[in-house]
């Protein structure tokens, strides 16, 4: 069993301090990836749990012990590097022995443990070469292997991928997930690249500044983003962030903006929406959810009309990016590919109300999904 | 006039000739040699750009040539020859064969192999150990400026120094060499005992142990037979096993004659006149000073070492010394192999310490000293090249290793 806790950890370098009294449960076997912008102190965090920074206050539990003093090497667990930090002077099968030959391993054992990671990530040809003589691919693959080896209860991934091109990426993204399967083990992957967070992750990590802003599934983070920064964090295009104002009508509420009412959609807590009535509000709208034309099926009550002037049109092959001004902002609506819209016209989409987002101008937390506060 | 003010004129006219060679000689390269007019103007300058860089070259291989090139030749020349009054006469290797049949020769040779093992060991070894235990602290920076300092000193400035250190006066006087005020503080007492023949025992064994390991190190390979060797790997391993076992049998009858000999606690001690130690009071002065070079230069190696590799050895489970050793010092091995190569050399030209503190005598004669004694001292032409010769040779397969080390370290 391996569930790492994270109770009230704190980091202070000196009189700064970079990570601030945070909380979190990580369960036996899931992956969870950090993601946030640089100096969010993702890293950090993942340094304090394999051991590489000192925890400055709270708590932090691996499995059953609390292992805030518990020396790197004891705490059962490997680490993946950026920069892979492969041993230089060691071949490929030394490097991946290394782990094991210090801990006093027998040599049949190490060789059988070696040879049998290497046939996983498909490396055996490589084992007598030294790194130098690799590819990056080949040497994030070793670097894996070099982790694997050991077993441990634990993998800490800090930013693997980000020195491999993008296709190169893209395969490796699958090859972790797989491995997280097969290894059955708790993964702990930090990224900046939101893609790599929603396509492997079992639970996203949002940071920022030092505190975790929303810990969901991908799904739900998407669908339900606790603040402005994790709901244009997350998605490209980003979200388009619309100022408006909150309005009561006689079938509930609507945002008006550009001089028209939005319907917004039926509220679990309209007292809650009520107390910002007539106050200035920030619509969120996914670049998905305008279309050129109504889709087909939804009653009005649940479709807003926004008129603008188009003035870049992308299109992407299967779908089509417009950049386009609407009451003084710039928005991004995603359409689909044959949509007519020229560089320069006047256009018409519909927003898809169900899916809106709206936050608070001055706390910037959500409306809708935010935490009762 | 003033020496100072001749100094000073000396350096202003070099640099001075120096400018106006580079800018006259490029000047008539571009406008009288091969001007970028007339006829093919792109020829010419094509032309004039393939010479240009022997321009700048020129100089330096002239002077090479003639301060470098031209002597080796001559003392090879004069290594084979005898001075007769009004020439000189071929004489074979006869003077080879007398150098051979000189007990001080082999003496000098004998030293020079001790320097060679002793200076640039101990030297890179502290030069390293100052550098990894200098790197994390605050005040590491100063610590280094101290250690390096001894190297702006010049050989014969340090012998002066260390002749004051080992400097002695008779019983009755206060003492005013450092290193006899400390002896005579010692009474025979156990204090005594645990620093004079406990604590260099223990370095010996530990230096027996060092050998040992590189004995077994040595041999290992071709005793599993767990990769084929080739016989000239066996046999070299095998000289290095045999040269091991030496210093091994070394250290044994030193610790024996260390536990037995009967120190004369209380009476100042010519230092510089007991013989086999004298040499390594000797060496201490080169150490001194060698230290600070490798030092700096383990330093700059050990900073480049990239900080992931020592957190994923942390992760792995290494220790310190596992770090350090299995780690760290693998990664500089071509610069250690560099500062150990250049000591090497250094040492092997060795010739102001002695000569500024013993001139060999009392057995530390070392092979430049041999070399200048034979040449300016007992005139003798023939022998004093032959040593040089000799010292030459032993010089070249050391720095043709160091250079082709230094040109993989740049690489």
């Amino acid at each position: 069993m391996a569930q790492i806790t994270l109770n009230k950890l704190n980091k202070t370098y000196g009189a700064v301090e970079v990570i601030h009294d945070i909380d979190l449960k990580i369960a036996d076997k899931e992956f969870v990836v950090f993601v946030g912008p640089s100096g969010c102190g993702k890293s950090t965090t993942l340094r304090m749990i394999a051991g590489l920074e000192e925890v400055s206050d709270g708590e932090l539990w691996i499995g059953e012990d609390m292992v805030n003093d518990v020396p790197s090497k004891d705490r059962d667990i490997a680490m993946v590097f950026q920069n892979y930090a492969l041993y230089p002077h060691m071949t490929v099968y030394k490097n991946m022995a290394f782990g094991l030959a210090l801990r006093k391993a027998k040599e049949s054992e190490i060789d059988a443990k070696v040879r049998e990671a290497a046939r996983i990530l498909d490396i055996e040809h490589l084992l007598n070469r030294k790194p130098k003589a690799l590819s990056g691919g080949q040497r994030q693959r070793v670097a894996l292997g070099r982790a694997m080896v050991r077993n441990p209860e634990v993998f800490l991934l800090d930013e693997p991928l980000s020195n491999l091109d993008a296709k190169l990426r893209g395969t490796m993204r699958a090859e972790i997930t797989k491995l997280h399967k097969r290894l059955d083990a708790t993964f702990v992957y930090v990224t900046h690249d939101q893609v790599e967070a929603m396509t492997m992750a079992d639970r996203i990590v949002v940071m920022r500044d030092g505190h975790i802003l929303q810990v969901d599934t991908p799904q739900e983070l998407y669908d339900r983003p606790v603040d402005m920064f994790v709901a244009s964090f997350i998605g490209a295009p980003q979200m388009n962030m619309l100022p408006a104002t909150l309005r009561h009508t006689e079938t509930g509420f609507a945002a008006e903006f550009d001089g028209r009412l939005m319907p917004l959609p039926v509220q679990d807590n309209p007292a809650r929406l009520a107390s910002f009535g007539d106050r200035g509000v920030i619509l969120g709208i996914r670049p998905e959810d305008m279309h050129e034309a109504p889709p087909p099926g939804l009653p009005s009550e649940q479709l807003a009309a926004i008129h603008g002037t188009v003035d870049l049109a992308e299109p992407l092959g299967s779908e089509k990016h417009l950049n386009l001004s609407a009451g003084g902002v710039q928005i991004v609506a995603r359409v689909s590919a044959r949509c007519p819209a020229v560089t320069g016209a006047p256009i018409d989409l519909t927003v898809d109300m169900r899916h809106v987002h709206l936050f608070d101008p001055d706390t910037e937390q959500s409306i809708l999904y935010g935490r009762d506060s | 006039m003033n020496p100072v003010f001749q100094g000073v004129l000396a350096i202003a006219v070099a640099v001075a000739g120096c400018g106006a060679y580079f800018y006259l000689s490029n000047l008539f390269l571009d406008r009288v040699l091969y001007p970028p007019t007339g006829r093919d103007p792109g020829r010419n300058v094509n032309r004039a750009n393939a010479i240009r860089p022997w321009l700048f070259l020129a100089p330096a291989i002239l002077f090479l040539a003639l301060y470098l090139g031209y002597p080796v030749i001559e003392t090879l020349r004069l290594s084979v020859t005898d001075r007769v009054p009004g020439g000189f006469v071929w004489a074979g290797f006869d003077n080879y064969a007398q150098m051979s049949r000189e007990s001080k020769f082999w003496e000098a040779f004998r030293n020079n192999l001790l320097w060679l093992i002793v200076v640039p060991a101990v030297s890179t070894a502290l030069g390293l150990l100052v550098a990894q235990l200098t790197d994390r602290i605050s005040w590491g920076n100063v610590a280094k400026s101290l250690i390096f300092m001894p190297m702006a000193i010049s050989f014969v400035g340090a012998s002066v120094i260390f002749k004051l250190i080992y400097d002695y006066r008779p019983a009755s006087q206060e003492q005013i060499g450092v290193l006899n005020a400390v002896w005579l503080q010692f009474d025979g007492g156990l204090a005594s005992v645990l620093v004079l023949r406990v604590v260099p025992g223990l370095l010996l064994a530990g230096f027996i142990a060092a050998a040992a390991w590189l004995i077994w190190a040595m041999l290992e390979p071709v005793l599993l037979g767990r990769r084929k060797q080739g016989a000239l790997s066996i046999l070299l391993r095998a000289a290095l096993s045999l040269g091991a076992l030496f210093l091994i049998w070394r250290a044994v009858t030193s610790i024996i004659g260390l536990a037995l000999v009967d120190l004369p606690y209380g009476q100042p001690q010519t230092w510089l006149t007991i013989p086999f130690w004298n040499n390594f009071f000797l060496m201490v002065v080169l150490i001194w000073i060698q230290t600070g070079f490798a030092m700096v230069l383990l330093s700059a190696a050990l900073r480049g070492i990239p900080d992931e590799t020592v957190e994923a050895a942390i992760v792995d489970g290494a220790g310190p010394f596992q770090i350090f050793f299995r780690i760290k010092v693998p990664q500089i091995a071509g610069t250690i192999a560099v500062v150990w190569t250049t000591i090497t050399v250094t040492v092997l030209k060795v010739f102001d310490i002695v000569y500024a503190m013993t001139n060999g005598q009392w057995e530390t004669q070392v092979l430049a000293n041999y070399m200048y004694d034979k040449l300016f001292r007992s005139n003798d032409w023939g022998v004093g090249s032959a040593a040089a010769i000799v010292i030459m040779l032993l010089v070249t397969p050391i720095l043709v290793w160091n250079i082709y080390n230094a040109r993989r370290e740049m690489r």
